[in-house]
């Protein structure tokens, strides 16, 4: 008898251990899921109060495609782009914190991480300080009359940094990299480095022992990278509307619009719903195409 | 000292045709000296052992044939071209890896078929080489798993088949079998062996075990603190051994102060442990009056309470210890100087001495070698791993990987 208690406790570890973990997933993740989906499905009877009511109308969906078409492009494209900067800036950062760095190793992780210490918001309002009209890259751009130039490249419009897609990029870039840094650094040095040695020996230039071992043994890391840095990025408002402009809205600044503003909540919920969609199915195919395999080895 | 190679031992092995020669080969790293003055030559179809102790420079000497590494002065010719300063992938030599370093994400067959793949063979003489080498190294079973799914033994086997199937005028091993438990070890030793014979290439085999290098080995080059100590055939290291470290580092000896007294045709008169006796050898560096030291090993010796045969060479001493060692009985006597003497006797049932027992602890003629450098403070029986002649012997060596 007492075998047989002990092993039915047994059985019970396991649910008694995920037990908190469910009840905080059920209260806060599918409660408000739940909640979000039936203000998606409301009506908003009267065009001056907040309230809604449950008319099961499928058509806020459509409706909110329809009308923000845009601004999901613009978000996707945006985050699309700073993503693939934050690939171009943090893989080789990371390449050479990982195998070149020495003994500075743990300094530039440190010095990465740093400006993370100071909040999002605040860092998001220096740039738009230091990109201003009256700001100083401006103007050491115009002392050195460089502002055509700068203009003809694209990195500013009209002689300004703000309110264009590209600052708004930028802002994004430079927000996320960090999250592109450290899971590629992560991956990148769990890579034996004998594992290159083997590749030189096995007649590899170094370009080529990169592309056949290094490269592949760190996609994972790009792959964390890229889903830790594209989803926040897609969904932010913050760079839209301290860098941008109304031509340069995101769908982030489009929900928080509906929702505060015009406290249209069917619509910001319907939209929110849209977003999330879309987002699921990005990273379930982006899985496919370069995740499964490299993530089961 | 430099030591440079004994071409006439070997007279078969002289008249292959040499396909690497270290030539007067030194490497340091900042202010440490990993390699100095290396100077020998390894011959076609030869198995030849590079051993010593951690830090003893084998590693760096392998990383510089590989191509890791580059000489500080010297050169290193393959095949008689200078290939000092030859990246990796443009020597024709490979090298298994210590811990195999096997490419993770690719299964079996794929790494096997790197090699081929990055000289760009084509598809099908790739496919021929990658299959016959998965029947060499017996895994055709194993083609498409990945490393991780294969044991030690298995992970061993693919790293070579992944190095041979390139045909490499030499494979360097490194240490290859030191990640592998003792039975497997010994199984892989005699199977190295036999694809060696089966594929005929030059195998340059780096370890620390000496077991493993006598086993294995046509020669052998004994290093200690970046030299060369001696290169020969096992039984000629064994045997003959050049100097203390030597005698020391490959199996047990015991070796004993002697001082020369003197030289006569053949043989060199020498005074060891209070005796006068006669080494036969007289090519001995040593003049009159200079001190050597005398080195007999534990199983030359006889261990007897009464002299069976007058013609060997006897001190007398007394039994302090007695062990069964199973096949043999190791016998630890102290001699009328205060030196020790170890001796290993086989295990008879009757009529061995115990301890507390006078006896004559003898060995016939040519079981003594006379060693030119002198005996230091050294205990008398210096096991295989001590490395305690030079001080510098237990300095890391900053690009050995050992474990």
């Amino acid at each position: 008898m007492a075998g047989e208690s002990s092993l039915r406790k047994g059985r019970k570890a396991p649910y008694a251990l995920i037990g908190p973990g469910m009840l905080w997933l059920i209260l806060f993740f599918l409660v408000p899921m739940w909640t979000l989906l039936r203000i998606a499905l409301s009506e908003k009877p009267n065009a001056f109060l907040p309230d809604y009511e449950l008319t099961w109308r499928w058509a806020n969906f459509s409706d909110a495609i329809s009308r923000f078409q845009p601004e999901l492009i613009r978000s996707f494209t945006y985050a699309g782009v700073a993503t693939i900067l934050c690939i171009l800036i943090g893989y080789p950062l990371a390449y050479f914190v990982a195998f070149k760095a020495g003994r500075f190793r743990a300094l530039l992780l440190g010095l990465i991480m740093v400006p993370f210490f100071t909040s999002f918001l605040i860092r998001t309002i220096a740039w738009q300080t230091i990109l201003g009209q009256d700001g100083p890259a401006l103007g050491v751009l115009k002392a050195l009359s460089l502002v055509s130039v700068t203009d003809a490249i694209g990195l500013t419009s009209n002689g300004a940094f703000l309110n264009t897609p590209q600052a708004v990029i930028g802002g994004l870039t430079y927000n996320f990299v960090a999250f592109m840094i450290l899971p590629i650094y992560v991956s990148l040095e769990k890579i034996d480095p004998r594992l290159m040695e083997a590749a030189r020996d096995l007649y590899s230039t170094p370009a080529a022992a990169f592309r056949k071992v290094v490269l592949p043994l760190s996609l994972p890391g790009v792959f964390a990278g890229t889903l830790l840095t594209f989803i926040p990025a897609a969904g932010d408002y913050i760079n839209a509307e301290l860098l941008g402009n109304v031509k340069t809205g995101m769908i982030g600044s489009q929900i928080s619009k509906l929702f505060l503003k015009e406290s249209n909540y069917p619509e910001a919920a319907a939209l929110s719903f849209i977003f999330m969609a879309i987002i699921t199915v990005g990273v379930l195919v982006y899985a496919k195409i370069l995740g499964t395999e490299e993530l089961s080895a | 000292m430099t030591v440079s190679e004994k071409d006439n031992a070997t007279p078969s092995l002289s008249q292959r045709r040499a396909v690497i020669e270290i030539d007067n080969v030194s490497k340091v790293f900042g202010d440490y000296v990993a390699v100095e003055h290396a100077n020998f030559t390894i011959h076609e179809g030869e198995f030849f052992s590079m051993l010593g102790p951690s830090g003893c420079g084998k590693t760096t000497t392998l990383r510089m044939i590989a191509g890791f590494e580059t000489p500080t002065t010297g050169a290193i010719r393959l095949e008689g071209s200078d290939v000092s300063r030859v990246p990796p992938h443009k020597r024709d030599v490979n090298t298994v890896f210590q811990q195999y370093a096997l490419f993770p994400h690719m299964t079996v067959w794929d790494n096997i078929a790197y090699g081929p793949r990055a000289k760009k063979l084509d598809k099908a003489e790739t496919a021929r080489r990658v299959d016959e080498m998965l029947e060499v190294v017996r895994l055709g079973d194993f083609a498409k798993r990945k490393p991780t799914q294969l044991s030690g033994g298995q992970q061993q086997r693919v790293a070579l088949a992944r190095a041979l199937v390139n045909y490499p005028k030499a494979l360097l091993l490194d240490e290859p079998l030191g990640a592998l438990d003792l039975k497997l070890r010994q199984g892989m030793q005699l199977e190295l062996k036999r694809i060696q014979r089966e594929v005929g290439i030059t195998f340059i085999f780096v370890t620390h075990d000496q077991e493993e290098a006598l086993t294995m080995s046509d020669r052998i080059a004994v290093m200690n603190a970046g030299r060369v100590e001696q290169i020969g055939t096992p039984r000629e290291i064994y045997d003959r051994p050049s100097n203390v470290f030597v005698a020391g580092f490959i199996g047990q000896a015991n070796l004993w102060p002697a001082t020369v007294k003197g030289h006569k045709p053949n043989a060199t008169t020498v005074e060891v442990a209070g005796r006068t006796l006669d080494v036969s050898q007289d090519d001995s560096a040593l003049g009159v009056g200079d001190s050597g030291t005398f080195m007999v090993r534990p199983e030359r010796m006889y261990v007897e309470q009464q002299l069976s045969d007058e013609s060997r060479w006897t001190v007398v001493g007394t039994v302090a210890e007695m062990v069964f060692q199973g096949p043999v009985v190791r016998y630890e006597l102290v001699l009328p100087d205060g030196a020790h003497a170890v001796a290993h006797v086989p295990a008879r049932r009757e009529g061995l001495p115990v301890p507390g027992d006078t006896v004559h602890a003898s060995w016939a003629d040519d079981a003594g070698v006379l060693l030119a450098d002198p005996h230091n403070a050294s205990p008398a029986t210096s096991s295989n791993t001590s490395s305690n002649t030079s001080p510098t012997a237990t300095e890391p060596e900053p690009k050995e990987t050992e474990q």
